[in-house]
């Protein structure tokens, strides 16, 4: 059996720095199994967050060797084991302690994404049918494992968390891909336009597709989210023959 | 902050919904919507509790595939998958609310695909009659947890604790008072007052080696409400679902959903036999989930095992895209976990520790364990799923079970007289029991003592039992007893794993000490618990539930009841089907 050597970032909001460690390797291991086996016989304090070791929670986001990755997903026969395999926390938000960041920012942008609003609640007499939905339940993959939020440069280097000033806001690709599962919903009629370009900050996004690339779900959420979603927003501010159009039919 | 720091903070609420799965979120959506105010205390993030790994589909007789559906049927089906253990009325409350569940979860935003004329679609599953399964391909649970979290979210009067987990239950005067537990990111105390907790933490998998089960399913609930006072039953009916994946070795456990099953997947040994024909010919692969773990081992155990221990599964004959959208979930899972194309050839599966039917003794209509003030929904009750579950009816379950047991609460507090006092002793007692580890300078690693209690119930308590083996397991269990109290925990409160192991495993001994006690106790075997030296039905243990409690001077207590007995017009639907 062949070792393999982290180097986990060990350290709390204070600072903290790479510590190495080594690991007997096991067929089809995976970085968490590693991290586990740090934990469970060397380290029982370092702290991991995670849950189902089943890429289906989101739980597990870490960079491992610099690439944002979930660890249950990463197997170390991937990687080169001539090397230590780098493990930190995810960058763009405060380290709790080790590989554990505080994502709370995520669900207080979501709390301000108006919920889904149904055209009737008698769902008996709704016809929905599996190609009106097919984009929708693309978005609904997402594991919220906030990968995208992490690589997303408006978020990672130019900062746009603030909540309590929109123009230095960006609500980031998670919450796009949110907003486009309702605003896409054959059965919603609730209007979130004004607010993915007013308050959620679309036009912070500049299509480079960072957020696609790291997505463990695959969501195409620059192509099937962030651009149709932007095509609203100018179809909306933007095109005065569909502004006459709206105010003369009434429709959102 | 000192590590020994005795300091906390105080939260008042009307009610405690401990966990944040279906149950959880489904009881707190419900006890706000009445008014209440609702804590709803989770010890991982929103969103990533045990529901969101359900995959395959979620069981209600909506008829929009198979007209012919109805509660009753699905009443009759999940009675027989439980071997008729189940609490009868439960399982009628489930059978004839979960349609209308459904169709609430699709106001609230799910997403569920579509049959053609544009309904809810329906799949099969095992043990139901018809298709009833509806699903969002193989990624179920995720729609369900995400669709009532977001509902929760924007639901005013609930209060969620992210990562904060509880520790004790307090009671006052014989009822509950509220809770105590402590924050991960801090390692800081917190004290809730409250007149009601619902319990929604799942199950108990983490006591056993091979398990589908994530780290949350340590038996918190089980034993927060055991040490409270309250009686749990059937702690034998351990569900091992028969496809786990069981290679690469890191991955062991990890659940394949019956849905490829479902979708036409076919079993085969090394032998290239379709062996369900032997155990079953009727339902062949879609038996009930019991039977076929049985059947798996036995072939395993016969010599006709796949290479690394398992069975085949093989769906590859739908074709590649179809399996593609039916199963994506289990399509990614295999080719980056184990290079295993499932669209061109078989998987290789074994039975693995998926969920418990026992649980906390519940009152059918208001969820109210035996302590009043004290709920439990989902997982964590027992009685609903009998003696083996069928697959679908765990979120079901969940949702009708959750709403119940929030509206439990909602009429128990409108009873309640006069304010709920604290005990102040009961605090101080439930700071220096998670204190106890961090003030050991010699005590053992929790994590050593934990992979010991794994593979002990694995080989001792597992799918297959007998008494020699019980008898050793539980005389083990003693001496794991005596070290898990005994642990130590290094470094500060902050996010410290090896700390909260500390707690979980006493939880997780005691939990596997009443699984250990009644599977010894129980001289037959049904549904989830199966006894070599006792291999057939016993009319005797048909007439009974297996029930542990604590004692006055703190030891387990293991008995027996009589089973409920359904009414006539409820025996009738199986007299019917005889003729």
């Amino acid at each position: 059996m062949t070792d393999a050597r982290l180097k986990v970032y060990r350290g709390d909001s204070e600072g903290g720095g790479m510590v190495e460690y080594t690991v007997p390797v096991e067929a089809g291991m995976v970085v968490l199994d590693a991290v586990h086996y740090i934990q469970g016989h060397q380290e029982p304090d370092l702290a991991v967050r995670w849950n189902c070791k089943a890429a289906k929670c989101g739980s597990c986001s870490a960079e491992v060797n610099g690439k944002p990755s979930l660890m249950c997903k990463t197997r170390l026969d991937d990687l080169p084991l001539d090397q230590p395999i780098e493990v930190r926390p995810i960058k763009t938000f405060p380290v709790i302690k080790d590989l554990v960041t505080d994502v709370s920012w995520n669900y207080e942008v979501n709390k301000r994404i108006a919920p889904f609003k149904p055209a009737t609640e008698d769902t008996d007499s709704w016809k929905v049918y599996q190609e009106d939905v097919d984009r929708v339940q693309e978005f609904r993959k997402c594991i919220e494992c906030f990968l995208c939020q992490n690589v997303c440069h408006v978020l990672r280097n130019h900062e746009k968390t603030d909540l309590s000033n929109p123009k230095q806001f960006f609500a980031g690709p998670r919450f796009m891909i949110r907003l486009a599962s309702l605003e896409m919903h054959p059965m919603d009629v609730e209007d979130r336009v004004p607010f993915t370009k007013n308050e959620a900050g679309i036009g912070y996004c500049n299509i480079t597709k960072c957020c696609t690339e790291v997505c463990p779900e695959e969501i195409h959420i620059t192509d099937n989210g962030i651009i149709p979603m932007k095509e609203r927003v100018v179809d909306r501010y933007y095109d005065p023959v569909m502004m006459v159009w709206r105010t003369l039919t009434g429709q959102k | 902050m000192t590590t020994l720091d005795k300091q906390y903070e105080t939260r008042e609420h009307d009610v405690i919904v401990v966990g944040a799965g279906g149950a959880g979120l489904r009881a707190a959506i419900e006890a706000a919507h009445q008014g209440l105010k609702v804590a709803l205390v989770t010890k991982s993030l929103l969103g990533k509790a045990h529901t969101v790994m359900a995959e395959g589909g979620v069981a209600a007789a909506m008829g929009n595939v198979d007209p012919a559906d109805n509660w009753q049927v699905h009443f009759k089906d999940t009675i027989k998958g439980g071997k008729f253990m189940n609490n009868w009325r439960m399982a009628q409350l489930h059978a004839q609310e979960a349609p209308e569940r459904i169709r609430e979860l699709e106001r609230w935003g799910a997403v569920f695909d579509r049959t053609p004329d544009g309904k809810i679609l329906q799949r099969p599953f095992g043990g139901h009659t018809y298709r009833r399964l509806c699903h969002v391909g193989d990624r179920t649970g995720l729609e369900i947890i995400r669709t009532l979290q977001d509902k929760a979210v924007h639901t005013p009067g609930i209060d969620v604790f992210m990562e904060c987990t509880i520790t004790k239950l307090l009671k006052t005067d014989g009822r509950i008072a509220g809770a105590f537990g402590y924050w991960r990111d801090s390692g800081k105390f917190i004290l809730f007052k409250a007149k009601a907790v619902i319990l929604a933490t799942g199950g108990i998998g983490k006591a056993f080696q091979v398990t589908s089960n994530s780290w949350e399913y340590t038996s918190d609930g089980q034993i927060l409400a055991y040490d409270a006072g309250a009686s749990l039953i059937d702690m034998e009916f351990v569900q091992f679902h028969p496809t786990g994946m069981v290679w690469p070795p890191g991955v062991a456990g990890l659940l394949v959903t019956e849905a490829v099953r479902g979708e036409g997947g076919i079993l085969t040994n090394s032998k290239g036999e379709r062996f369900m024909e032997k155990y079953d010919p009727a339902r062949m692969e879609l038996s009930t989930r019991d039977i076929v773990a049985k059947s798996i081992y036995a072939e395993v155990k016969e010599g006709r095992g796949s290479p690394h221990g398992g069975v085949f599964l093989d769906v590859s004959h739908r074709g590649a895209e179809y399996v593609k959208k039916r199963l994506p979930s289990m399509y990614h899972q295999f080719k980056e976990l184990a290079d295993v194309d499932i669209t061109a050839g078989p998987m290789e599966v074994g039975p693995t520790t998926h969920y418990v039917m026992g649980g906390v003794q519940v009152d059918a209509e208001s969820a109210q364990s035996d302590v009043p003030g004290l709920f439990a929904a989902g997982e964590v009750a027992g009685g609903m799923h009998g003696a083996n579950r069928l697959g679908g009816n765990s979120l079901s379950d969940l949702l009708v079970f959750g709403r119940r047991a929030g509206l439990g609460a909602v009429e128990y507090i409108k009873s309640l007289g006069g304010p709920v006092n604290l005990d102040q002793a009961a605090v101080d007692q439930a700071i220096d029991e998670m204190l106890e580890p961090l003030t050991r300078t010699d005590g053992e690693n929790p994590y050593a003592v934990h992979r010991e209690l794994q593979q002990l119930m694995q080989s001792h308590v597992g799918i297959v039992r007998t008494e020699a083996d019980l008898q050793k397991a539980i005389e083990i269990l003693q001496g794991l007893k005596q070290r898990a109290m005994n642990v130590k925990a290094s470094g500060s409160r902050q996010y410290n794993p090896g700390w909260h192991l500390a707690k979980d495993i006493k939880t997780m001994v005691i939990m596997s000490e009443a699984v250990a006690k009644c599977a010894l106790q129980r001289k037959e075997s049904r549904g989830g618990h199966t006894r070599l030296d006792f291999p057939e039905y016993d009319p005797y243990w048909a007439s009974v539930n297996s029930t542990i409690h604590k004692g006055e001077d703190g030891s387990m207590v293991v008995g027996t009841q009589p089973l409920p007995q359904m009414p006539p017009e409820l025996k009738q639907l199986f007299e019917e089907e005889k003729h």
